[in-house]
């Protein structure tokens, strides 16, 4: 075979029937399986080839009709945003994208809510073997930026539970986070939490962690892999969250990791943690859904309990500096205003060295590297086309963090 | 119990964005989008049965391909299709006999609950 009949001319994303299902699981049908790969085709193909197709209508028309009107370049992302909104063919891949994550809510949720009872049940059943690793606070308020609007436009977000026990949309986000990435997470969705324990296992080898603290963790997904990676840890892992924290405690034992605890804590107050207490504290795409002074409390409050010589770390995609092209800015940007992640823009605007220093942290301790999702979906066997990123969804990301010296 | 086929389609809490200039489009090319996604659930539950009868020996997959209908069959499934065209197709069959029909059978209700109280 010559180079050119091995390359192929299309990435298929992986059938969702390799996700991994643990007794948590929803159950999926024959359809629902059907649903998401159709969802995750569609995700593919707008990141393919329509979105591209934005550069290309900024280039030719928005960017030289602004120039010719304005007489002179944008200034902002704010004016490139509002000069796409006219372009037609920006609107149509934004309607298309916004129709494919209501449906990817819609395909979840029909697929958990009608099981919505049984799930209950098996969640609270694996909970009930552990009862002293899950530590919820039925009285912990929603903090008001994840209250005020549905995260990822997940109706009812993280912290609604339509009855007792319920968990449909913390099995929802399980279950779907593998269409939206389109499986580059990989088969139990960790691909992030995996990337971070891999360099820290790789680039620290002397450090050896006792306790570890996960903020914003969700069902779990990410803190499992710091769990499995550092055996003789005891891992946190904190949300406010209860559904999910109920979920991801169910998942946890469900898998047999037992050196991990959840916890209903709000981050920006971890005064039931002493000074120094902890040896690593992870943050994995938490701090967009945060508010601007969320995360300045949510800093100060990882700098106090970190011990010396400890390590604070936190996965984002990239932050926006002078040097990212306006245009760049604007399409990472866009899931801000349109997927119910509003504070994502200010979050990338933030410098994170600022952030941590103004916390405590050295200039000479800081760190930043990039990270790649470890994604066991992959066939390493087949060549690949070549990628073209998915701007603010691609499972490549930049780490920050700082050593606490 | 819960209501999970309400609850399935519920709105996200914030306000939904509209792109395309005109709303309804845009409200029409969702619905045409959830219908094409049923469409892709129900070809994918074709090729399952297909693969299935395949490998239980009932049918081979080269026989869909090379079938050949008799011109009975062809009638029938060619009706189908019109059929089918015709029923997705009918609000524009409907416009256009407005179009064409005398202004007497086009007359709004408004209008007309008006005269029948009237008279």
């Amino acid at each position: 075979m010559d180079a050119k009949s091995q390359t192929p001319a299309v990435n298929l994303p992986p059938v969702y029937s390799l996700i991994a299902r643990h007794e948590v699981f929803p159950e999926v049908s024959h359809d629902e399986t059907a649903r998401y790969n159709f969802l995750a085709n569609l995700n593919r193909h707008l990141a393919t080839y329509i979105s591209p197709g934005n550069k290309i209508a900024f280039d030719k028309r928005v960017q030289p009709n602004f120039v010719a009107e304005h007489g002179r370049d944008f200034q902002t992302r704010d004016e490139v945003k509002e000069a796409m909104k006219q372009d037609p063919h920006y609107q149509s891949w934004a309607a298309l994208r916004r129709s494919t994550m209501e449906m990817r809510q819609q395909g979840g949720r029909s697929m958990t809510l009608r099981q919505a009872e049984d799930l209950a049940k098996k969640v609270a059943n694996l909970n009930a073997k552990s009862p002293e690793t899950l530590i919820l606070d039925p009285n912990l308020k929603t903090p008001y930026y994840l209250s005020i609007m549905d995260n990822h436009c997940m109706p009812g977000s993280y912290h609604t539970e339509l009855f007792e026990g319920d968990v449909s949309n913390a099995a929802n986000y399980d279950s779907g986070l593998f269409v939206t990435s389109g499986g580059m997470l990989g088969k139990y969705t960790d691909g992030g939490g995996k990337a971070i324990a891999s360099w820290v296992l790789s680039n620290a080898p002397d450090f050896k962690p006792k306790r570890i603290l996960d903020i914003g963790c969700g069902i779990g997904h990410n803190t499992l892999p710091l769990a499995t990676a550092f055996p003789d840890a005891e891992v946190i892992g904190l949300d406010t969250g209860g559904p999910m924290l109920k979920y991801g405690h169910a998942r946890a034992v469900a898998l047999g990791i037992k050196n991990v605890k959840f916890m209903q804590i709000n981050a920006e107050n971890l005064s039931m943690f002493e000074n120094e207490s902890f040896d690593w504290v992870q943050t994995t795409m938490f701090l967009h859904e945060t508010s601007s002074k969320a995360m300045v409390n949510i800093g100060n409050e990882i700098f106090r309990i970190l011990k010396p010589n400890g390590l604070s770390l936190h996965i984002e995609q990239p932050q926006y500096t002078a040097e990212m092209p306006l245009y760049e800015q604007f399409i990472r940007d866009w899931d801000a205003f349109y997927n119910n992640e509003p504070f994502w823009g200010a979050m990338h605007d933030v410098d994170m060295n600022d952030w941590m220093i103004s916390t405590g942290f050295k200039r000479e301790n800081l760190l930043q590297f990039g990270a790649r999702s470890i994604n066991d979906n992959e066939d390493h066997t087949k060549p690949k086309a070549p990628e073209v990123e998915d701007h603010g969804r691609s499972a490549i990301w930049n780490v920050f963090g700082a050593w606490k010296k | 119990m819960i209501n999970d086929i309400l609850l399935s389609s519920n709105k996200a809490k914030g306000k939904r964005p509209y792109f395309l200039e005109d709303k309804t489009v845009e409200r029409v090319l969702n619905i045409t989008m959830a219908v094409a996604g049923e469409l892709a659930v129900m070809h994918e539950r074709l090729d399952t049965i297909e693969r299935l009868l395949e490998k239980k020996n009932i049918l081979q997959r080269s026989e869909i391909e090379s079938f050949i209908p008799n011109s009975e069959e062809a009638e029938e499934r060619q009706r189908w299709h019109a059929t089918y065209i015709a029923r997705v197709l009918r609000t524009v069959q409907q416009e256009l006999e407005a179009l064409q029909q005398d202004p007497s059978h086009n007359r709004s209700m408004e209008e007309i609950a008006e005269e029948l109280g009237r008279i």
